[in-house]
């Protein structure tokens, strides 16, 4: 929905066309104060390089993570981000909004 | 998500029209639904065309599971007949809402970039300027001159185009002579009905920035609102 996306599909598509193995997450829900808007994403390939933003910051180093498990095992996921908890390390969005981010590779 | 699906998605949106991925979040299992195909028999047929007007991603409940509805359309356009009062108010406007607008008038006088500046400017007759604008689904005309010479090719123009708002700014009198001019020269009843005139909405809109902002408003109100909601 965005203008920032019209890159990321390309860029998605060019990764791809390069031989990339390419994953794409998604913010498909949010509660709260979700810092970016349902439609946002992210664009990850194997090694682990990425472009665009599910979250301005907070979680997208968990959702390179994620994806790189995506692209291995082949199959979508779906996660969930809450709020940070520092005292368990917990990965979370400290403005204190909720999250649910779909993981799926291009294949 | 098949690379096959990304290709049309990125050729749809290159294209300027809308596109919907709607991805079951239970199953994975995912769809393309182009705008131009909706099929209006479709399960979620209501949700798709919400969707599409108000470009807004958005994920939705289908027999107890949750289908994300990811939307890509373009943005907007509005297209000002006119290098006049009411444009110079309307576009800056209209550009903070998110418009792209370009302003079309072949009065070298009225077009000039200190009276418009950082706008696409066009000092060129409607007929000769509209073509190369590739008037979409997602492109509003505005009328703004008065002049029927510079209007009606316009509007002609636009009537035959699925451009999602036409407006044309003259009285009702003024109005009652441009439907006989269009009827005379082959549009129905229906197709004239797409033109809103007087434009604007009632606001009691008295100078031309307030003026401005009843256009601006009954522009997003024609690309947002669904049929039967009045703005």
């Amino acid at each position: 929905m965005s203008e920032q996306q019209t890159d990321l599909l390309k860029t998605a598509q060019a990764w791809h066309e390069a031989g990339r193995q390419v994953a794409v997450a998604t913010v498909v829900s949010t509660w709260g104060s979700a810092p970016r808007p349902a439609g946002s994403q992210l664009v990850i390939d194997q090694d682990g390089n990425f472009e665009g933003s599910v979250s301005g910051g907070c979680v997208e180093g968990a959702v390179v993570t994620e994806a790189l498990g995506v692209i291995e095992s082949g199959a979508a996921k779906l996660i969930e981000f809450g709020v940070a908890d520092e005292t368990a390390w917990q990965v979370g969005l400290s403005c204190g909004g909720r999250i649910q981010v779909f993981v799926e590779p291009l294949a | 998500m098949k690379p096959e699906t990304l290709k049309i998605l990125n050729e749809e949106r290159a294209a300027r029209r809308g596109a919907l991925l709607a991805t079951n979040l239970n199953s994975g299992a995912q769809e393309l639904v182009l705008e131009s195909h909706l099929d209006a028999a479709a399960p979620l047929a209501e949700s798709y065309r919400k969707a599409f007007r108000q470009g807004k991603s958005v994920t939705v409940e289908h027999g107890g599971e949750a289908v994300f509805l990811n939307v890509f359309v373009p943005p907007p356009r509005l297209v000002l007949i006119g290098a006049v009062h009411i444009s110079q108010a309307l576009y800056p406007m209209a550009a903070a809402a998110g418009f792209d607008v370009t302003i079309v008038d072949p009065r070298t006088a009225f077009a000039t970039p200190e009276r418009f500046p950082g706008v696409p400017l066009l000092a060129e007759w409607p007929d000769s300027a509209l073509p190369g604008l590739a008037i979409d689904r997602y492109t509003g005309v505005a009328t703004l001159t008065h002049d029927p010479k510079i209007d009606d090719p316009a509007l002609i123009h636009a009537l035959r185009r699925d451009c999602f708002y036409i407006g044309s700014l003259g009285s009702k009198r003024t109005h009652a002579k441009r439907v006989d001019r269009l009827t005379a020269a082959g549009f129905t009843h229906a197709d004239i009905a797409r033109i809103h005139a007087p434009i604007g909405l009632d606001i009691g809109a008295v100078s031309p920035a307030e003026i401005a902002v009843s256009v601006l408003g009954q522009v997003i109100a024609a690309l947002r609102l669904g049929p039967g909601e009045a703005a």
